[in-house]
């Protein structure tokens, strides 16, 4: 079992359900988000390109945040998901230091906070809110391990990257280009 | 042209525009730390081989210092701790792949370590103080402690040598197991952070001594020092240089940006240079007071952490 989530950026519209839903969810505190939208534009007018993608934690498989926790506050459970035991935090920050995407914070409660993939919800066998939210369908979630699976007939199919891949982590957040 | 902008308006204290998630209290930490680390080494060093008459200062005097600065050190890390009641966290695991792991248990064993070798001299150091600590005699153990540190002092000393290293060259490492903050990552950054930490406590032995022969040793080892944190510094810039385009965007920062005044300045050039220059003056043989370089080491070993921890938090990587 390996969870991945896979996002076409070519359907996205950069409308922020997901971030919407992701707060309403996880109950995450005013101010704070979990995952969030980033445009970017490349090129000069008129030739301009733009590229919509909904990002959150990699829940990386070389997680450099796992690494360097100094408690073992943050790991990866089944299915690759890496989470954060709060009363094991200390909440030096190292995870935050480390992390490429900048996907962890520090919750005003004291420990660290960021995306689970909805870990409470893939045990009763739903989607993350995000991906269950999205109006154009452009976020897929499932197993890569199964060669069946959406998620990877998607990267069977379709031309897909993933961000910083120099930065040897190995995310499990695909987007499709 | 190029440009990435968060369109769900995503403001996270502390993390956007930049990181601030570690603030003075770690440079202040990462200062003393190495300080603490410099005079330790020197104090157990000058101890096995058998100096400590000639270099009272080292051994006895100066170690007054590490107990201090190591205590206000580890305050400054738990204050800046955010969940810090469950600090205790630390020490139910060792986690051999987090390098502050290895430094919270580091610390763990050197500051005490440090608090004994103190006491163990506490006589010798304040012979004044005996009588005032009168009240020490009504505790028995207290003098039993001391008699077994005195007697031990040698396997203390062993003892502190490598944990010392280690403890120098973690606070270089913590930085540079960061892999997302270019600016940090870099292998040369834990020897430099050693070295450092080494020609600061030099530096703090010149100061304190007051005895000719221990501040010419210590200028000699100084100036070795600084020689070799200069030559150290040449090799982080030029691995930048030939580094992938983060690391580029990191040196900018150093050689050609914000920090350049602060980097160049403070660090290399008031920091290193001069003092490198009037430590070599008197090795010649001419007079120069002992404690200015002395104090411009300091100061720019103090400098040197503020500028690496608040210039690495800028850096990151692009997509």
């Amino acid at each position: 079992m390996r969870y991945a989530m896979v996002i076409d950026t070519l359907k996205c519209v950069g409308c922020s359900d997901c971030v919407v839903a992701c707060q309403t969810e996880n109950d995450v505190p005013v101010g704070y988000c979990r995952d969030w939208i980033t445009e970017r534009v490349d090129g000069s007018y008129p030739n301009l390109e733009l590229e919509l993608r909904s990002e959150r934690c990699n829940h990386c498989d070389n997680a450099p945040c796992v690494r360097c926790c100094p408690t073992g506050a943050s790991h990866i459970v089944d299915g690759g998901v890496v989470m954060v035991t709060e009363n094991e935090c200390i909440g030096c920050g190292a995870c935050i230091e480390s992390c490429p995407y900048d996907a962890r914070f520090q919750h005003p409660d004291g420990y660290v906070d960021k995306c689970t993939f909805c870990h409470h919800r893939l045990e009763k066998g739903q989607l993350p809110a995000c991906v269950s939210v999205c109006p154009t369908k452009c976020m897929y979630f499932g197993d890569l391990d199964n060669p069946n699976s959406e998620v990877s007939q998607l990267l069977k199919n379709r031309k897909y990257k993933t961000l910083a891949p120099e930065a040897g982590t190995n995310p499990h957040v695909f987007y499709l280009i | 042209m190029q440009e990435e902008l968060f369109t769900s308006g995503r403001n996270i204290p502390h993390i956007d525009p930049s990181l601030e998630i570690w603030h003075w209290p770690i440079s202040l930490y990462l200062f003393l730390g190495g300080l603490s680390a410099g005079l330790l080494f020197f104090a157990a060093l000058f101890y096995i081989l058998g100096k400590d008459k000639e270099y009272p200062t080292t051994v006895k005097i100066a170690s007054i210092v590490p107990p201090i600065a190591l205590s206000i050190g580890l305050l400054a890390l738990v204050y800046d701790l955010t969940h810090k009641l469950y600090t205790w966290q630390l020490y139910m695991t060792f986690r051999i792949e987090s390098p502050m792991s290895w430094g919270a248990w580091v610390l763990l064993i050197v500051t005490p370590i440090s608090f004994i070798w103190t006491f163990s001299y506490y006589r010798e150091i304040y012979p004044r103080w005996e009588q005032k600590l009168q009240v020490f005699k009504r505790f028995k153990f207290l003098n039993t402690v001391e008699k077994f540190a005195q007697d031990n002092r040698i396997y203390m000393a062993y003892a502190l040598i490598p944990l010392t290293l280690v403890l120098g060259i973690y606070t270089g490492i913590l930085l540079s197991a960061f892999n997302a903050r270019p600016l940090w990552n870099n292998a040369i950054l834990g020897p430099l952070f050693l070295v450092s930490g080494l020609s600061t406590g030099a530096a703090a032995i010149i100061l304190l001594s007051k005895n000719k022969l221990e501040q010419h040793t210590f200028g000699k080892i100084d100036l070795a020092l600084i020689i070799v944190e200069l030559a150290l510094i040449v090799h982080m810039i030029m691995g930048y240089y030939a580094g992938s385009q983060v690391q580029l965007e990191a040196m900018e920062l150093l050689v050609n940006g914000e920090f350049t005044l602060m980097f160049f300045g403070f660090v290399v050039i008031l920091g290193l240079i001069i003092p490198a220059i009037m430590e070599l003056i008197e090795l010649i043989g001419f007079k120069v007071p002992a404690m200015v370089p002395a104090l411009l080491v300091l100061l720019g070993g103090l400098v040197f952490r503020f500028v690496m921890v608040e210039a690495g938090q800028i850096t990151r990587f692009l997509y």
